[in-house]
């Protein structure tokens, strides 16, 4: 077919069937069906699991599906007004003119971002590993060593200026996460060791060690919980608004390190060499690269990113270090890079979308006992459909994507 | 009497390709029927519609004048279609008879497989067709020769009548070859139907009854080896007059660039896969490495190149000890080095064209300002090379793994060639590769000879060797056996050495 007869038969089809075919073949466009079919399977679970349901089924199969739909719609409105706010309250709010009250009305979306900071730096770790050929398994123990190094900058350093207490602490829970990719890093690049079981191995290692020194030597003084000492005002980092907003400055660190991973990734040759060795490890090494460098600086950013994400938590948001201070924010981090597509903006979407998920889920179940497990369970069918993208695909009649958009980010996976 | 297999008006469409255009073949009984072709032309599709991997657009399939509908692999091997696969379908751990009946293994009582009444047939059908092999040997133990038997024998052994051979010779030594010509003939001759997949253009006029020339995605013509000759077949194939004959002047070898002594290179099985080479290569010099694939030129190239260190043994390249040099040294002291396996290790598919020109070049300026790329340095240093090299894609920003084979690889040769070297290391530079590009990359060789390069080209291809070498070294189980000077070369000595036969007055 030449040019032009192409161009003709394009020019009889209607624009929208030109864009519809545009869209389904676009990289964009699973990720979305894939979390519009998590929601809806989401909504059906929902009902399934509804008591209401079941003690009317007896009596009418025809009310208790209607009551199913019921309980899922009930959850999604509370899911969403959990995460972004109820407009009527804030309409309220603001008539009412009380500060507090109005801030309490913009909370939720307040919250979202709040929850959406750690999964921003997790999601950059995970996929300047994918990026890299790497599969970074280990970004949970990864947080709670840059949570340990931060925290206790945090509390041993007093009186310093917060100019400079603040980045100290920062940079040394990054420093902590990168420690922690290093290791598995180096164990790669050296050994042949397998990143994935040596980074699963080094999360127990972090989680044991954050039991041993809450216990004895980080130890708040005077409490018999595990609970490490405050950290100094100096080093917490700046708030917004007065109580309950938690928004902090981390969100605007998170945000320039996403474009700082972008730059690094695509436009310097560091960037490349990475992006190379993890494209095809064989043609980066005929092409002169050093494999062995790569893999370690890699696992050693990738760490130091997920040590951002445990740095950020405590230096923002809990203030002293937990046993439990991160739900799962380096597993889910994982199917979010998949989210993003490996792609810092992808990610900084993702993880705005996760944050927000958790943060309604969180008000989800203090309001209509929905089991916050639910968001667990539509994170991992989002995330089955996006890791297999055929699925997604013949569920909607979509056509195969461009040839050109290698599935880069599937290597990696127990691949070579 | 109806032709036994007869494929009409086959088109098969994909994205954006016609593969076959309105294909129209058929074959005889008994006949062997060359299907003649660049690659890409559309054969390998023709052939797996026929094979029912793919479903024709449009088209019918006839055998014996009944119309037949292949929808699985399933249903070709029921209609009596048999495929002998370019790479070889053998599980290596398992032995002949093994393999011969996995898909359709006979039992025995409770299950118990029967291994005895295959290895019985087997026998039967090497006696009758002379394929000699030994039922109980495991696969991994034969050589590449008798491996393609055993495959042949797994199509006799489900009763196949039409054979399909896809590029059958590529492994083999002129010999092999030769051999495996006449198993053909003895086939034909015992009334099976084989179609022969190639490129090879002495092949099919040694070996074939009829010739279906194919050119992009359509069936030129089909023609017989009495009435066609080497020109007029590549001409078919190309769509034009093709030189054939590399022009080149006589060598005028000058300073000494790579030294190698008593090399010594385990594979990755750690074995001794180079095993104590020397040779010598001079500026202005084209050595060619013949030899059977396998016998040590692909861990050669790898220790030269820096990518696989020696154990033993010395490397010099321009005076200076590379012996264990990383690939970017060796690359920086101008070595041009295209890969054996370009997709593997010549191009990052998913990368755009651009990037993969300059894939070993793009840390130096001006492709890089302090550490950062320079995107508009780079693409026009790509444009630059796209237009010198005739690469045939539609910007430089298209994704490497959407060009054709030849456009790869000339993307690879652009990158190589454009920057100023002293030594060019090419394996298998045309391999699988079409007509027209094959020319366009040998005459460039000559060019860079002709400048002064020292040229090592490591080539399984005898007459790509024969063709251009000034000197051809052959090598045989990790050593040279000899080094001939083009003009006392002949096919069939380079051929005995390749075999590993000594010439007379050399056997130790």
């Amino acid at each position: 077919m030449t040019d032009a007869e192409k161009k003709a038969k394009n020019a009889k089809k209607s624009a929208i069937s030109v864009f519809f075919e545009e869209v389904s073949r676009s990289s964009l466009i699973v990720p979305i069906l894939a979390i519009l079919s998590g929601l809806l399977l989401g909504g059906i679970l929902v009902g399934l699991s509804s008591e209401s349901v079941y003690s009317v089924w007896s009596q009418s199969p025809f009310l208790a599906i209607s009551n199913g739909f019921k309980a899922a719609w009930e959850s999604y409105v509370t899911l969403v007004t959990g995460a972004l706010g109820s407009p009527s309250r804030i309409i309220a709010a603001i008539q009412g003119g009380d500060g507090l009250e109005i801030r309490r009305a913009f909370n939720p979306i307040f919250e979202s971002l709040v929850r959406s900071i750690p999964y921003i730096f997790g999601g950059l770790a995970v996929s300047l590993g994918f990026r890299s050929g790497l599969f970074n398994i280990g970004v949970e123990g990864q947080i709670f060593m840059g949570g340990i190094f931060s925290v206790w900058v945090g509390y041993s350093f007093t009186g310093l200026p917060a100019l400079i207490h603040i980045p100290f602490a920062f940079v040394a829970g990054a420093l902590g996460g990168a420690l922690w990719g290093f290791i598995p890093g180096l164990l790669k690049a050296k050994t042949g060791g397998h990143e994935v079981i040596n980074t699963i191995m080094m999360n127990y290692v972090a989680f044991r060690l954050t039991d041993w020194l809450l216990r004895e030597p980080m130890r708040r003084e005077g409490s018999t919980n595990p609970l490490s000492p405050i950290i100094e005002e100096s080093a917490m980092l700046p708030q917004f608004f007065d109580e309950p907003i938690r928004f902090h400055f981390g969100f605007f660190i998170a945000l320039a390190v996403a474009a700082l991973v972008y730059w690094f990734l695509f436009k310097t040759k560091w960037g490349f060499d990475l992006r190379t060795v993890g494209a095809n490890p064989h043609a980066a090494r005929y092409a002169g690269m050093n494999i062995v460098r790569s893999t370690i600086v890699a696992m050693s950013l990738s760490g130091a990113l997920a040590g951002m994400a445990g740095a950020n938590e405590l230096l923002g948001v809990n203030h002293h270090l937990s046993q439990s201070f991160s739900p799962g924010y380096g597993f889910d981090s994982i199917a979010l890079a998949l989210l993003g597509r490996n792609h810092p903006l992808g990610v900084v979407l993702a993880a705005l979308l996760f944050g927000t998920l958790r943060n309604g889920a969180t008000r989800m179940q203090a309001a209509a006992g929905i089991p916050i497990d639910i968001i667990s369970v539509m994170q991992a069918i989002i995330l089955a459909f996006i890791a297999a993208p055929a699925i997604v695909r013949t569920i909607f009649r979509l056509k195969e994507p461009r040839k050109a958009e290698a599935e880069i980010h599937v290597r990696g996976w127990g691949g070579s | 009497m109806a032709p036994i297999l007869e494929l009409e008006g086959i088109t098969k469409r994909f994205p954006g390709v016609l593969a076959n255009d309105n294909i129209r073949f058929s074959l005889e009984e008994g006949e062997i029927h060359g299907l003649l072709g660049e690659n890409g032309a559309g054969k390998t599709t023709l052939m797996n519609i026929l094979y029912g991997l793919y479903h024709p657009d449009e088209g019918k399939i006839r055998i014996r004048g009944q119309s037949v509908r292949i929808a699985s692999s399933g249903d070709a091997i029921r209609a009596g279609i048999g495929m002998v696969h370019q790479h070889f379908m053998l599980i290596p751990v398992f032995t002949v008879t093994e393999n011969v009946m996995l898909g359709d293994e006979p039992t025995g009582f409770a299950g118990i497989l029967d291994r005895e009444s295959t290895a019985k047939r087997i026998r039967e059908i090497s006696s009758t067709y002379g394929l000699e092999v030994d039922p109980g040997a495991h696969v991994s133990t034969l050589p590449v020769g008798v491996q393609q038997r055993v495959e042949i024998i797994k199509l006799l052994y489900r009763e196949a009548n039409i054979l399909i051979f896809d590029e059958p010779t590529s492994v083999l030594t002129p010999q092999e070859a030769d051999q495996l010509f006449r198993i053909m003939r003895s086939l034909a001759e015992s009334g099976k139907s084989i179609i022969f997949i190639t490129h090879k253009l002495r092949e099919v006029l040694d070996v074939c009854d009829r010739i279906t020339v194919i050119r992009q995605g359509r069936a030129i013509g089909t023609t017989t080896p009495q009435k066609a000759d080497n020109r007029k077949l590549a001409s078919m194939m190309v769509g034009r007059e093709v030189v054939l004959e590399v022009k080149k002047s006589k060598a005028k070898p000058s300073a000494l660039t790579l030294r190698v002594e008593n090399l010594k290179v385990l594979s990755d099985r750690n074995t001794l896969a180079v095993n104590g080479l020397s040779f010598d290569l001079r500026g202005g010099e084209i050595l060619g490495i013949a030899g059977v694939q396998g016998n040590g030129q692909t861990e050669l190239v790898e220790a030269l190149t820096g990518l696989r260190h020696p154990v033993e043994g010395r490397i010099e390249l321009l005076g200076a000890d590379v012996t264990r040099g990383t690939p970017r040294q060796i690359t920086e002291l101008g070595t041009a080095h295209i890969p054996e396996d370009r997709q593997r290790d010549g191009l990052v598919l998913s990368y755009p064209v651009a990037d993969n020109l300059v894939l070993n070049t793009y840390y130096i300026q001006p492709f890089t300002e302090r550490v950062v790329l320079q995107p508009d340095a780079i693409l026009r240093y790509s444009e630059g090379l796209i237009d010198a090299f005739d690469i045939r894609t539609p910007s430089s920003l298209v994704d490497v793994g959407n060009l054709s084979g030849g456009n790869q690889q000339k993307v690879i040769v652009a990158r190589e060639l454009s920057r100023p070297i002293k030594l060019l290391i090419a394996a298998q530079p045309t391999r699988g590769l079409d007509v027209g590009s094959i020319e366009y990359i040998h005459s460039r060789l000559v060019e860079k000879r002709d400048q002064g390069v020292a040229v090592l080209l490591v080539s399984t291809e005898l007459d790509e060797i024969m063709q251009l070498s000034d000197r051809i070294a052959v090598m045989y189980r990790g050593q040279i056996v000899d080094v001939v000077a083009i003009e006392e070369a002949s096919k069939e000595r380079i051929g005995l050495l390749m075999a590993g036969v000594l010439s007379e007055g050399q056997k130790a």
